[in-house]
C-alpha cells in the first residue's frame, strides 16, 4: 500500500536510482532489521516480516523524507510472510521502495497475509504506476517467479488503488488466472478495508492533500530546489560589488549579500510557504499561485521597511518586484509534480503562459538590478 | 482543491459500458459515480488524468490522454525531447 503522503514527486525523490546508478538489490534472504525468520511453504522458504517498525526503520524513514541517503531505500522484490498465513490468507502487494512497504506491514500487526513485493527500482506505488514499473507485467512475471499459485489456494490479489495507473486488471487475471482487488488508497485503511468484506468507503478512495501531506513533502522539495537556488544567490552575492567606480568587496558583503539573501528568501517562499498554503492562495495554476504570493512578500517587505525606501530606489524596487515573482511562481509550478491532483493538460497549458511570463520578468528583474547598481541613487537595496 | 478543469481530455462513452464499476473504484478523485447498471461521469473537472479508469476499463469505454502532471516532468521532456516521464532524472527530482 502506498505511504500516507502518496504524491508522486515527493515520496519518490529517495528511489532516484530508477535509471541507472547502483542497483544495489539486496539478495533475497538477507537477514534485515525488518525480516523476522521464515515460514515453510510448498516452495520453499519465504521470509517474515515483522509489523512494527524499529528504531533503524525511523531513522530511514527521516532520511528518505529529508531527501538524503539516495539509492538505497528499498527492500528486496519478491513474496514475504506476516504472520503464519497458510492457503487462504490474503495476499497484498505492494512496491519495493522501502516507504511503502513499511506503511503496509506496521497496519498488518496480528494478521496472517502475504506480501507480494514488485520491483519497482525502490519507487513508490503510485509514482512506478505511472512510470508502469509497479505493472501488469511486472506483476505477471513476479507471481510466477515466486509460484504464488503454490503458495496459496484462492487467486485474488489485493493491490493498492494508486497502482491501478499501473495495472489492467482483466489482462493480470487472463495471463496469470489472479483477480486483481484494488484496495484503499492509504495503508492506513488497509485493517479496516479487511475487516469489513474487502469493501472500501468512498473515502477510503480519495487521495488527499491536506497540509499534513504537503508539509511531508516540503524537505525533498526544498532539497531538489536548493542547488539552483543558492548557485542564483551566489551569482547575486558576487554582482553586488559592482558600481559604476568598480568593484567593492564592502558593497558584496551590503548590497550583494542582501540580494542573495532575497533569492533565498523567495526560493523558500515558494518552496516552503506556497506549498503549505496552497489552497488558501488565489487562483488555480500553480504559477500564478506562486506569483501572487511573490508579490505579496515583496508588499509585506516594502510595508515592513516603512515605506523608508526612497523613490531614488525604484530602479531596485522594480528589480525586485520583478525577481520574487518570477522566483516563487517558477517554483510553486514545479509543485504541481508533489501536488496529488494536478493534471498533464493542465500543467502544460499553465506553463504555456508561465514559463514566457517567468523569464521575461526575470531576466528584465536582473537587467534593473544591475542598472540600480550602476545607475542607482547611490544606496542599492 | 480544484485545478485547471477546461482542458482535461477525458471521454467516456456510456453506450459501451457494462457495469463492472471498475472505474467508480480505482479513481482517486471520485470522477465517476454508478447509477442505473452504469457509470456516470460525475465530476469530469477533478480527473487528474491517472489514466487508471480507461486502462481498466476492459469494454473500453473511456479515453484519457494519461501522463503525470508534473512541471518539472514536462520542462525535462522538453529539453531531451522525450514524453514528460517521472523523475529519471539523475537529479531525482520530481515524481
Ligand atoms: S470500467 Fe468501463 S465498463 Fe466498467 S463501469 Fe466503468 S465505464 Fe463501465
Ligand atoms: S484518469 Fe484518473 S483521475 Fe481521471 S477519471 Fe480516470 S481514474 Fe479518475
Amino acid at each position: 500500500m502506498s505511504e500516507t503522503a502518496p504524491s508522486c514527486c515527493g515520496g519518490s525523490a529517495t528511489g532516484s536510482g530508477c535509471c541507472g546508478g547502483p542497483a544495489a538489490a539486496l539478495p533475497a534472504l538477507v537477514k534485515a532489521a525488518y525480516l523476522d525468520g521464515d515460514v515453510t511453504t510448498l516452495v520453499g522458504p519465504v521470509p517474515r516480516v515483522r509489523t512494527s517498525l524499529v528504531a533503524s526503520d525511523r531513522r530511514g524513514t527521516i532520511k528518505a523524507r529529508l531527501g538524503v541517503g539516495r539509492m538505497q531505500y528499498r527492500v528486496a522484490p519478491g513474496l514475504y510472510a506476516v504472520g503464519e498465513p497458510g492457503a487462504s490468507a490474503p495476499v497484498l502487494v505492494t512496491a519495493n521502495y522501502k516507504l511503502s512497504f513499511d506503511a503496509l506491514r506496521r497496519e498488518l500487526s496480528g494478521r496472517h497475509a502475504w506480501l507480494l513485493v514488485l520491483d519497482t527500482k525502490g519507487i513508490n506505488v503510485w509514482c512506478a504506476a505511472g512510470k508502469g514499473t509497479f505493472g501488469t507485467d511486472e506483476l505477471v512475471q513476479r507471481i510466477a517467479a515466486v509460484g504464488l499459485d503454490q503458495v496459496v489456494r484462492h487467486r485474488t490479489l489485493i493491490l493498492p488503488q494508486l497502482g491501478a495507473p499501473g495495472i489492467t486488471a482483466h489482462e493480470v487475471k487472463a495471463r496469470s488466472g489472479f483477480r486483481v482487488e484494488y484496495g484503499p488508497v492509504r495503508a492506513a485503511d488497509l485493517p479496516a478495508y479487511l475487516d469489513n468484506h474487502h469493501q472500501a468507503t468512498a473515502a477510503m478512495r480519495r487521495v488527499q492533500f491536506n497540509i499534513t501531506d504537503r508539509a511531508i513533502v516540503v524537505p525533498v522539495e526544498v532539497a531538489n530546489g536548493l542547488k539552483p537556488a543558492l548557485l542564483l544567490a551566489a551569482a547575486f552575492l558576487v554582482l553586488g560589488g559592482l558600481a559604476r567606480d568598480g568593484y567593492a568587496v564592502s558593497r558584496m558583503l551590503g548590497t550583494g549579500l542582501f540580494a542573495a539573501g532575497g533569492i533565498m528568501g523567495a526560493f523558500l517562499l515558494g518552496a516552503v510557504v506556497g506549498p503549505l498554503l496552497l489552497p488558501w492562495l488565489p487562483g488555480r495554476a500553480f504559477a500564478l499561485k506562486g506569483a501572487l504570493l511573490g508579490a505579496a512578500g515583496v508588499a509585506v517587505w516594502i510595508a515592513r521597511a516603512g515605506f523608508g525606501v526612497s523613490m531614488g530606489d525604484w530602479l531596485s524596487l522594480s528589480a525586485w518586484g520583478l525577481l520574487v515573482p518570477s522566483i516563487t511562481s517558477f517554483v510553486l509550478m514545479n509543485f504541481t509534480g508533489a501536488s496529488t491532483f494536478t493534471s498533464l493538460s493542465g500543467v502544460m497549458r499553465e506553463m504555456r503562459f508561465a514559463v514566457p511570463l517567468q523569464a521575461v520578468a526575470g531576466i528584465l528583474g536582473v537587467g534593473l538590478w544591475v542598472a540600480a547598481l550602476l545607475f542607482g541613487a547611490g544606496r542599492s537595496v | 482543491m480544484r485545478y485547471l478543469e477546461t482542458v482535461v481530455t477525458l471521454t467516456y462513452e456510456p453506450s459501451r459500458c457494462t457495469g463492472c464499476q471498475m472505474c467508480v473504484k480505482v479513481c482517486p478523485h471520485a470522477v465517476f459515480d454508478f447509477a442505473d447498471k452504469r457509470a456516470v461521469l460525475a465530476d469530469r473537472g477533478a480527473c487528474m488524468e491517472c489514466g487508471a479508469c480507461a486502462r481498466n476499463c476492459e469494454a473500453q469505454a473511456i479515453q484519457v490522454r494519461a501522463g503525470v502532471g508534473c512541471a518539472a516532468a514536462i520542462i525535462t521532456g522538453a529539453l531531451t525531447g522525450t514524453e514528460p516521464s517521472c523523475g529519471c532524472s539523475s537529479e531525482g527530482g520530481c515524481c
